[in-house]
């Protein structure tokens, strides 16, 4: 990693105004909290949570689509420009966002080939002679055929919309990919179409991605970083082979042995009591405190922040910070 | 195809011996305007039994049970036979169904906002369904409402009563639904995708509860899933189904080591691991036929790594064991294939797994189903 960060996160926090209603009072939605990240060039970093936990919201931030009401966000070494700006719109070229449902993302009453070809002409790219040619490239790199890119996307099936987003997706020939459960629409099967698809695509083209996810086990098979967010805030960072076969925080602890495996199970399972948490109503404290199976008084008062734990991960749980095994659960 | 002696064979094998099937579904067939969606089903559910059905979106999951229910649409055509107790359901009347549904039979959903109602409070829609399947009301039905919240693990029982549908989350909302099931002390419980929409730690109580549940009650269990791992945590015998059939069924033990089918061997090389060294995942190429473009032949011919001429001329026969198959995997597992072996191995999975496949349960100790 002696590259210089493509993105790079600083302490970004993201308030959303609270909306009064049934509940009144709620305070106001802090969806990120002091996130901390980068991703390198042509590498990967995943990022896990339960619904609600603030992924989203990361990688509308990291896109410059919002501003964070704290920190900064970093491309390509230099600030983030405001949304709108002319600086942000010849970003946008190196920086796309591929999201869950490829339907909505697609305009339903035009081809694909023009759609894939929308970004080129946007930006300029190549002459409109050499631009049938490049959407034809793009189509195969995706894996569909140019004679594909004749078809409307309610005549595709949803992994082949889902190519056809990327294929729109790589057109300027982007630096950075967002992708926002890329194929948590999609069948097993055809998510390992995918994944396997992104994979090449980025040993081919150097592209560095942010992978948003709820399922660890593709997570870890794309990722070569990943953070696990609770409550808006990173619980457990570093890498991905080390964190799911020994998670440290409480919260992965949980997460890892709460994923459905086929065969026979390893380890047993660590059913956590509670509901799942809302980020209208944040406990002081540890976010995670309401349904740790190990806290302690102190984690009602004290927010741990990330240290690092001698294998080179990063770890915000009180009792982590004392010794990795003291916030083993006993199951 | 109910005629051939493999099926018998099937039926024979997969069975305790001399138990009455609760659930038999023979020969059922559903098609929507004409057009096939299922092509011949087999399944028998035994007493107390926990059992998996699995395969990719449209395969028929659903409608499979839903057919059996008597809870399809007009424009739905079912044939085959589905008995209950010996009793037959298809063409039943509509009052013999209504009691058996919610009563014997109880049926829990992905999506349990929508499958409760809005407008009513959670213990009320309860305490109807206790009142309708066990003739309780009153002090009775609202004492009861609240041994089942608690039995479901829902926080407060008496308060959760009280509160409508949106006022819990997901979670809860599946708790309820599982505890109205419950209300008619089932026989049977079919939960078809119930925890499809929920968080991964939610999923993990919620399939924790229906495996205590379905101890504690002795009742029967079959669980939907496109998920095999959902299905592994949960049920002792699995089908595998693919375009309206089933083309795999095991006890989940000979399944998971030693998948027979192309199909479930597409299924788990496409599941990513959680340990290990990574490899490149054993995609399935292409996607499920449509209904009304079914490929002659063995339906999954176009995705099939080993699909030969043959396969393509003839659709594979009913379930068998494959070839060279021991006592104990005869009785525990079966495919509709035509190149039923482990030892074949396709090119996707050399691709994926370089090193020779090691079964670890080969021939060892299969276990017979619950
Ligand atoms: N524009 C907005 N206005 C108000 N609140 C918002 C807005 N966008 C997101 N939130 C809230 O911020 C929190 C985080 O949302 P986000 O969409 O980032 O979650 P997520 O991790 O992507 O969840 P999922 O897995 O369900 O996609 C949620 O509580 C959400 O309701
Ligand atoms: N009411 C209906 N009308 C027409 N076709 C239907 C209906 N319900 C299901 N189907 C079709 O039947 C097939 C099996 O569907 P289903 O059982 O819902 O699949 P799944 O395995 O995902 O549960 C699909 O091709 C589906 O489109
Ligand atoms: S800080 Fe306390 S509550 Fe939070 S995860 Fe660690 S032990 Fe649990
Ligand atoms: S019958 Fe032939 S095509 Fe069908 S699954 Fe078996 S080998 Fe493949
Ligand atoms: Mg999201
Ligand atoms: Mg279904």
């Amino acid at each position: 990693m002696t590259d210089p960060d493509l993105l790079a996160l600083d302490g970004v926090a993201r308030v959303y105004a609270a909306r009064r209603g049934l509940f009144g009072g709620a305070d106001p939605v802090r969806a990120v909290d002091s996130v901390t990240l980068s991703v390198p060039p042509a590498r990967t970093v995943g990022i896990v949570g339960e619904s609600g936990c603030g992924k989203s919201t990361l990688g509308r931030l990291a896109l410059g689509l919002e501003r964070p009401d704290a920190g900064s966000v970093r491309f390509a070494d230099a600030p983030m420009p405001r949304i709108g700006s002319a600086a942000w719109r010849r970003l946008r070229a190196r920086m796309q966002l591929v999201f869950q449902d490829p339907l909505g993302a697609l305009d339903r009453r035009l081809p694909v080939a023009t759609q894939v070809a929308e970004p080129l002409e946007i930006h300029r790219i190549g002459s409109p002679a050499d631009r049938a040619d490049r959407v034809a490239d793009l189509l195969r790199a995706v894996g569909l055929r140019p004679d594909h890119g004749t078809r409307y996307p309610h005549e595709l099936s949803g992994g082949q919309r889902q190519r056809a987003v990327l294929a729109r997706a790589l057109a300027t020939d982007p630096a950075l990919l967002v992708a926002d459960e890329p194929i948590s629409a999609l069948d097993v099967s055809i998510q390992a179409q995918v994944v396997n698809m992104l994979g090449d695509l980025q040993a081919a083209r150097g592209i560095a991605m942010l992978f948003i996810s709820h399922d660890l086990k593709v997570v870890r098979q794309v990722s070569h970083h990943v953070a696990v967010m609770y409550l808006g805030r990173i619980m457990e960072q570093g890498d991905p082979d080390a964190i799911f076969a020994d998670p440290i925080h409480p919260y992965t602890q949980a997460l890892v042995s709460a994923v459905p495996v086929a065969g026979p199970r390893r380890r047993p399972r660590i059913v956590l009591e509670g509901e799942p948490p809302n980020p209208a109503r944040r406990p002081a404290g540890c976010p995670f405190h309401p349904r740790c199976p190990i806290a302690v008084s102190d984690c009602q008062v004290i927010v741990p922040e990330l240290q690092p734990m001698p294998d080179g991960r990063h770890v915000a749980c009180l009792r982590a910070a004392i010794s990795p095994g003291a916030a083993r659960i006993a199951a | 195809m109910r005629d051939t002696g493999p099926l018998d064979l099937a039926a024979a094998s997969l069975t305790p011996p001399d138990a009455t099937p609760l659930l038999a579904i023979e020969g059922l067939t559903v098609a929507f305007d004409g057009v096939p969606a299922l092509r011949g089903i087999d399944l028998t559910i035994h007493a107390g039994e926990a059992h998996g059905l699995v395969g990719e979106s449209g395969c028929g999951k659903s409608v499979t049970l839903l057919a059996a229910l008597g809870l399809l649409p007009r424009s739905a055509t079912v044939q085959g036979s589905v008995r209950l107790d010996g009793r037959e359901l298809l063409g039943a009347p509509a009052a013999v169904l209504d009691d058996i549904r919610g009563g014997r039979v109880a049926m829990i959903f992905q999506d349990p906002a929508s499958a409760l109602n809005p407008v009513h409070r959670v213990g009320a829609q309860v305490t109807e369904a206790l009142r309708l399947h066990r003739g309780l009301d009153g002090a009775a039905a609202r004492a009861e409402a609240r041994r089942l919240f608690d039995l479901v693990g829902i926080p407060d029982p008496t308060r959760r009563l009280d509160a409508y549908p949106h006022e819990l989350s997901g979670g809860q909302n599946q708790r309820v639904m599982i505890a109205m099931a419950l209300a008619g002390e089932p026989d049977l419980l079919i939960a078809d995708e119930p925890t499809t929409a929920l968080d991964a730690t939610i999923q993990a109580q919620i399939l924790d509860l229906l495996r205590k549940v379905q101890r504690e009650t002795g009742m029967a269990l079959i669980l939907i899933s496109h998920d095999l791992g959902v299905i592994a945590d949960v049920c002792a015998r699995v089908a595998v189904m693919y375009a309206g059939r089933i083309v795999e069924h095991g006890t989940a033990e000979a399944l998971f080591a030693t998948p027979l089918h192309p199909y479930t061997r597409g299924l788990l090389g496409a599941l990513p691991d959680m340990d290990g060294p990574r490899r490149r995942l054993a995609a399935i190429e292409g996607s499920v036929p449509e209904p009304w473009a079914m490929p002659a032949g063995c339906a999954f011919a176009p995705r099939c790594g080993l699909a030969v001429a043959a396969c393509r001329a003839d659709p594979p026969p009913a379930l068998l064991p494959h070839q060279g198959a021991d006592d104990a995997e005869i009785s525990a597992h079966l495919a509709a294939c035509h190149r039923a072996d482990p030892d074949i191995r396709t090119r996707a999975e050399r691709l994926a797994d370089p090193a020779p496949p090691v079964p670890p349960s080969r021939g060892t100790a299969v276990s017979q189903g619950v």
